[in-house]
């Protein structure tokens, strides 16, 4: 396999995916980005040079409407969804001491 | 009359004239589903009671002559990616095990306001990443033509219930394939749309550049029927497009006289099983004698459209899937006294590996110092592979091929092996790359009695050439 995942790069991506792994998620993780990446490098035996990025199909723009409020207030609702709330306000654990 | 065996058309025509009601319809799908769902399990969520209620409604107002569409009193399954109002919405993953939405997506609200009536909520592969319905955290659906196979995925569950009568009809996702490879797998007419075409607005994103909704149905006109109902511009998704051409059910007309008809080389190489190139040559041939020109062609980088996918999917779910981090709704793991090891946690605990893998790659191919060698790249020969349908349909009305290389592989014999499951999606994965139409129908069997999928390929807002050529072809097969 020739990408080699190193601890430092899974730990790195664990902390921008906002993932704890398990020590055998990691190793698991490693083998598998590792040939991922291997399958990706496909990529490299086209010639881009010159070829914009495509994000989007259609030559569409920036999108705007006006900031007009359509719906009500349903906070009730949506807070019944929430793991933790109080006073209207989602709770979550502290953040600081 | 046996309810069950009419299309959703059929259904609709004959609650209009007065010989069955919409409840009776919907007393029928949830006897089916009680007949048949312990083993398929083709649904996360079945509410009888809501069905019924709002089938009595609907039901109340056929007869007040207020509703008058082609789907009025059709019950509908919903794939679990779709918001429903009131209605459990899990994505089929433990991380929104209760998550009950207070809104509807736009998609399932204009069958609503057609007099659809939603049944409940169909099984999927966990976020839509899957190709076989075997990640869903509630179990995997079993395919109804044999039991031992899957239904295809990620629409899995939406596949198998049009396929064993679970509902009339169902709405599914196709992010690289996703809608029609399961009705390929299960034998029913799958589409997808041009990227724009239906509103994501309640879309429960994955990748949000290819995700696009459309119908899985028991024939052609169902399907065209159904896409003309859900099509919309929708000001709530920047995406969506506006069109003066949604009149899908117009193209149900069987004639496919001087229409070109491409068949890539490309897709008949090696891995292909033989009896699905011998049903899907097969269908070429009919469309042939009823008047099509037929030729092959090389369409080139096909086999660069998988790992092409795989970066940009990963990424863009990478980014989409951040906000499940156990704050507002949805699981949240109650092991943490502190904000961000919540965070970690609640994401470890509520998401399969399948979703951890690819957020972790797409986390990584959009990481500092790797964006430029894998994302941009990516993008760079997406833009290749559009060019190269874009010579395509410059030459022909309808590019023609397989579904998928094979007929539906066996329960557990895919997931052990990620990349070979990728490689399952090679047919299906450039059109939403290319933001292009395409439509599955069932071909044939293999020798195992599985369905054969035929898929044809329209340039953008070309929908309606993909029905004709569709819709011929049903009526010849």
């Amino acid at each position: 396999m020739a990408n080699v995942i190193s601890d430092e790069t899974i730990d790195y991506v664990g902390i921008l995916a906002k993932l704890e792994l398990s020590d055998e998620e990691k190793e698991q993780a490693k083998k598998d980005m590792g040939s991922m990446l291997d399958y990706i490098d496909k990529l490299g035996e086209l010639d881009t040079t010159g070829v914009e990025p495509m994000s989007h199909i259609f030559p569409v723009q920036n999108v705007f409407r006006e900031d007009i409020v359509t719906n009500g207030d349903d906070s009730e609702n949506i807070l019944k969804n929430a793991p933790g709330s109080k006073d209207n306000m989602f709770m979550v654990p502290k953040t600081f001491e | 009359m046996d309810i069950l065996a009419l299309s959703a058309v059929e259904l609709a025509k004959a609650i209009k004239a007065g010989e069955t009601t919409a409840v009776e319809a919907m007393n029928a799908v949830l006897a089916q589903i009680d007949r048949t769902e312990k083993e398929y399990n083709c649904y996360v969520t079945v509410d009888s009671d809501r069905a019924l209620r709002k089938a009595a409604g609907v039901q109340k107002r056929i007869e007040a002559g207020e509703l008058d569409s082609p789907l009025a009193g059709v019950p509908v399954a919903i794939k679990d990616n779709m918001c429903t109002e009131g209605l459990l919405t899990t994505c089929s993953s433990k991380i929104l095990e209760n998550f009950i939405p207070t809104f509807s997506a736009e998609a399932v609200l204009r069958l609503e306001e057609a007099g659809a009536v939603v049944i409940g909520k169909t099984n999927m592969d966990e976020f839509a990443m899957g190709s076989t319905t075997e990640t869903s955290y509630y179990g995997p659906t079993k395919n109804p033509r044999n039991i031992e196979h899957v239904p295809g995925g990620s629409s899995g569950g939406s596949a198998a219930a049009v396929a064993s009568g679970e509902c009339f009809f169902a709405l599914g996702s196709d992010t690289g394939g996703s809608i029609r490879q399961p009705a390929g797998y299960c034998g029913v007419v799958g589409m997808k749309p041009t990227y724009g075409t239906v509103s994501r607005y309640g879309l429960i994103a994955y990748g949000s550049s290819l995700d696009q909704i459309g119908p899985l149905c028991r024939n052609v006109t169902d399907c065209a029927t159904v896409l003309e109902c859900i099509a919309s511009h929708d000001i709530k998704d920047s995406t969506s497009m506006k069109r003066n051409d949604t009149d899908f059910t117009s193209a149900l007309v069987e004639d496919v006289k001087g229409l070109r008809i491409g068949i890539p080389r490309d897709y008949f190489g090696e891995g292909l099983d033989s009896e699905v190139k011998e049903a899907v040559l097969g269908a070429a041939q009919v469309l042939k004698d009823r008047g099509a020109a037929v030729e092959e062609f090389d369409l080139s980088l096909v086999e660069y459209a998988i790992p092409t996918y795989y970066t940009i999917a990963a990424a863009e779910a990478s980014s989409n899937l951040e906000r499940f981090d156990g704050v507002k709704y949805g699981y949240r793991s109650d092991g943490a006294n502190e904000l961000h090891s919540m965070y970690k946690r609640t994401r470890s605990e509520g998401f399969g590996p399948e979703v951890k893998r690819r957020i972790m790659l797409g986390s990584f191919v959009l990481s500092s110092g790797y964006y430029d060698a894998y994302y941009l790249k990516a993008l760079r020969v997406k833009s290749l592979i559009k060019k190269a349908f874009d010579a395509a349909f410059a030459k022909y009305d309808v590019i023609l091929g397989p579904v998928a290389p094979t007929t539906a592989p066996k329960l557990g014999s895919s997931l052990s092996d990620p990349i070979k499951m990728y490689l399952g999606d090679i047919y299906t994965i450039s059109v939403n790359l290319a933001g292009l139409p395409g439509i599955s129908i069932p071909c044939g069997e293999d020798k195992n009695g599985l369905p054969i999928g035929l898929q044809l390929i329209g340039d953008c807002f070309n929908e309606k050439k993909l029905i004709r050529a569709a819709y011929t072809f049903e009526r010849q097969h």
